[in-house]
C-alpha cells in the first residue's frame, strides 16, 4: 500500500493557488469554511472532461455521450461511497447544500408538512437551513420551533432537544458542525432520539462532510446535504442523500427534461429517484469533479484531516485567548477546525480588512447565522477556518497579525 | 504593519471618540439605518428649523469606518442649511465611489474606502441616513429602513 501523504506543508504542491503573495506577504488562506481550495487533480478533471469527453448525459447514443454518462453516474457512486449511502440511487446531485435543503422543503415538505405541524431547528443553523423552512411554514401554515444553544460555548441544549422531540415535530433539521461556532453536534445521538419519536431528520453536513468521517447509516439520518466546494470540489455542485423509502414517496420539485419517463399533452409520469429530482441538464463536469474530490479526501483520510485541522484550531484558540479584550466563541473542548472570535476594541470588519493587508484571509460578519449572533449579542465576529493544507506557521501568522491589529486599535 | 489610506489617524480618532453621539429630545426627524450584510446599524436624529439643521445626534454600532463617518458627518452638517447638507451628501456619495472629488477637510479621509469596494457601504451608511432625513430621494423603491445595500 502506498504511504499516506503528510498533511500541512508537504501537500501544498497540489494547491498552486496557495503559493502566492497578497500585499507583498505570503497568502495565509484561513477562509476554508466559506470555500476550500481545489487540488490540481480536480482542476485537471474538469479540463479533461471539457477537452475530451464533453457531451450531454443520459439521452445521447454516441460515444461522447456514453462516456459523459458513465463518468457522471460513476461520480454518483463515488459520492454514495463517500457518505456510506447504501446505493447511488439515494444520491441526488444539487447545486450545493442550500439547494439540497430547498429540495427537501419543496418536495418532501410540501407533501408531508401541513397546517399546525412543527419543524424543529436549532439556534445555530446557517440561514440555508432556516429560510427554506420559514418559506415552507408560511406556505402551509406550519410552525418552527428552536432548540436552544447554550451561551458562548455554543453547545446544543440536549435536555431541550429531548423535550421538543417528545412533542413529535414532523422534522428535525440540524447542522452537524456549526460554521460560526465550530460546535460538533452529536449527529448519531440526535438522529436516534428523533427516530425514537418518529421524527424525520435532515443533517446539514456542509461543514462536516469533508472534515470528519460521515456515514449516513451509522448516523441514522433520513436526509443529509453537503456542498462540493467545501471539500476540494468545484462550486455549484453538491449532493442530497435521502433514505430510499422517503425519496420514492416524494413528488418532483422541478419539472423539465431528464426527470420524466413519459410526457403527453394531458399527463406526465416521472422517473424513479434520483433522476426524478434532477430536471434539466445537470452540472456534469461539476459532478465528475466532485467525484474526484471525494475520492481524494478519502485517500487522505477524514480522521487524519480532522486531527490536523482540530490541532491547528486548538492552537489558535489557546493563543488568541491571550490577546486583550478577546472573546472566543464555541466550545473549548472538542471543537472543529475553526475559531470564531470578537475583539472588544476592534470591529470584525476592521480586523478582517487589516488582516488582509498582511496577506491573511479571514471571514468577518454574521457568517449567515444572524439569529445566533443576535442571541450572543454580537453584530459580527471574525473567523479563521482551517483545512489539511494549513500549517502551524500559518497559525503563528494569524496570532501575530490579530495581536498587532488589537494593539493598533487599543493605543 | 501597512495600515494604508483607510485607517488614518483622523478616522481612528473619530471612531474612538465619536462626536454628536446620543439622542435628541426634540428631534424633528429620526431615521434608522443598517447594513444587513455586515451588521452596522445606526439611528440618526435631526432637529430641523427654518431650513437649517439646528442639531444632530446619532446612536448605533458599527466598524471604525462607519462610526468615524457618522461622527464626521454630524460635525459637518450641524448648523448648516439643509440645502448645503444635501449638496455635501451628493459630493461625499460621488467621492467615496470614485466618481467625483472628495470634499476638502477631515471628511476627505473617508475617500480611503475607494480602494476597498467592500467598505464603501460602511462609509456611506450615515450619509444615506442623512439623505433620507433630508427627504432627498435615492430613486424608486426602498423600505422604511435606510440601507446601503443594492436595490
Amino acid at each position: 500500500m502506498q504511504a499516506l501523504r503528510p498533511l500541512g506543508a508537504e501537500i501544498r504542491d497540489e494547491f498552486p493557488i496557495l503559493d502566492q503573495q497578497v500585499h507583498g506577504k505570503p497568502l495565509v488562506y484561513l477562509d476554508n469554511a466559506a470555500t476550500t481550495q481545489r487540488p490540481l487533480r480536480v482542476i485537471e478533471a474538469l479540463s479533461h472532461f471539457y477537452e475530451r469527453d464533453n457531451s450531454n448525459v443520459h439521452r445521447g447514443l454516441h460515444e461522447l455521450s456514453n462516456r459523459a454518462t458513465a463518468q457522471f453516474e460513476e461520480a454518483r457512486e463515488r459520492v454514495a461511497r463517500f457518505i456510506g449511502a447504501p446505493s447511488a440511487n439515494t444520491i441526488i446531485f444539487t447545486r450545493g447544500t442550500t439547494e439540497a435543503i430547498n429540495l427537501v422543503a419543496n418536495s418532501w415538505g410540501a407533501r408531508f408538512i401541513g397546517p399546525g405541524d412543527v419543524i424543529l431547528l436549532t439556534e445555530m443553523e446557517h440561514h440555508s437551513n432556516i429560510v427554506p423552512w420559514q418559506l415552507l411554514a408560511e406556505r402551509v401554515g406550519a410552525r418552527i420551533d428552536w432548540a436552544p444553544v447554550l451561551g458562548d460555548e455554543g453547545l446544543l441544549d440536549m435536555d431541550a432537544v429531548r423535550e421538543k422531540l417528545a412533542l413529535k415535530p414532523k422534522l428535525f433539521a440540524f447542522v452537524h458542525i456549526s460554521n460560526s461556532l465550530g460546535t460538533i453536534n452529536p449527529a448519531a445521538e440526535l438522529c436516534a432520539l428523533a427516530r425514537a419519536s418518529g421524527v424525520t431528520t435532515l443533517v446539514d453536513a456542509a461543514q462536516s462532510a469533508g472534515h470528519l468521517p460521515v456515514d449516513v447509516r451509522e448516523m441514522g439520518c433520513d436526509f443529509l446535504a453537503f456542498s462540493g466546494h467545501k471539500l476540494c470540489g468545484p462550486t455549484g455542485i453538491g449532493a442530497l442523500y435521502g433514505r430510499a423509502g422517503l425519496l420514492e414517496a416524494m413528488p418532483p420539485w422541478q419539472g423539465g427534461g431528464e426527470m420524466i419517463s413519459r410526457v403527453a399533452f394531458d399527463r406526465t409520469t416521472f422517473k424513479e429517484p434520483p433522476h426524478r429530482f434532477e430536471a434539466g441538464t445537470p452540472d456534469i463536469a461539476g459532478a465528475i469533479g466532485l467525484g474526484v474530490a471525494v475520492d481524494y479526501i478519502d485517500e487522505l483520510g477524514r480522521a487524519r484531516i480532522f486531527e490536523h485541522d482540530a490541532a491547528l484550531a486548538r492552537e489558535a484558540y489557546e493563543r488568541l485567548a491571550g490577546i486583550p479584550g478577546m472573546r472566543l466563541l464555541g466550545p473549548r473542548q472538542d471543537r472543529a477546525g475553526l475559531v470564531s472570535f470578537a475583539l472588544e476594541a476592534v470591529h470584525a470588519h476592521d480586523l478582517v480588512t487589516l488582516a488582509n493587508e498582511e496577506g491573511v484571509a479571514l471571514r468577518g460578519g454574521h457568517h449567515c447565522t444572524q439569529p445566533l449572533m443576535r442571541k450572543l449579542g454580537l453584530a459580527a465576529s471574525a473567523r479563521a477556518s482551517f483545512y489539511f493544507y494549513n500549517t502551524p506557521a500559518e497559525v503563528d501568522r494569524l496570532v501575530e497579525t490579530v495581536g498587532q491589529i488589537e494593539k493598533f486599535f487599543r493605543r | 504593519m501597512n495600515l494604508s489610506e483607510l485607517y488614518q489617524e483622523i478616522i481612528l480618532d473619530h471612531a474612538k471618540r465619536p462626536m454628536n453621539r446620543g439622542t435628541l429630545d426634540n428631534a424633528t426627524v429620526t431615521v434608522p439605518a443598517e447594513n444587513p450584510t455586515c451588521g452596522d446599524e445606526l439611528t440618526l436624529q435631526l432637529r430641523v428649523g427654518e431650513g437649517r439643521i439646528e442639531d444632530v445626534r446619532f446612536t448605533g454600532q458599527g466598524c471604525a469606518i462607519c462610526m468615524a463617518s457618522a461622527s464626521m458627518m454630524t460635525r459637518a452638517v450641524k448648523g448648516k442649511p439643509c440645502q448645503e447638507a444635501g449638496a455635501l451628501y451628493q459630493k461625499v456619495h460621488a467621492g467615496v465611489q470614485g466618481t467625483g472629488e472628495m470634499p476638502k477637510g477631515e471628511i476627505s479621509a473617508l475617500g480611503g474606502v475607494r480602494e476597498f469596494p467592500q467598505r464603501v457601504k460602511c462609509a456611506l451608511l450615515a450619509w444615506e441616513a442623512l439623505r433620507e432625513a433630508l427627504g432627498i430621494r435615492k430613486g424608486a423603491g426602498g423600505g422604511s429602513v435606510v440601507t446601503t445595500e443594492e436595490e
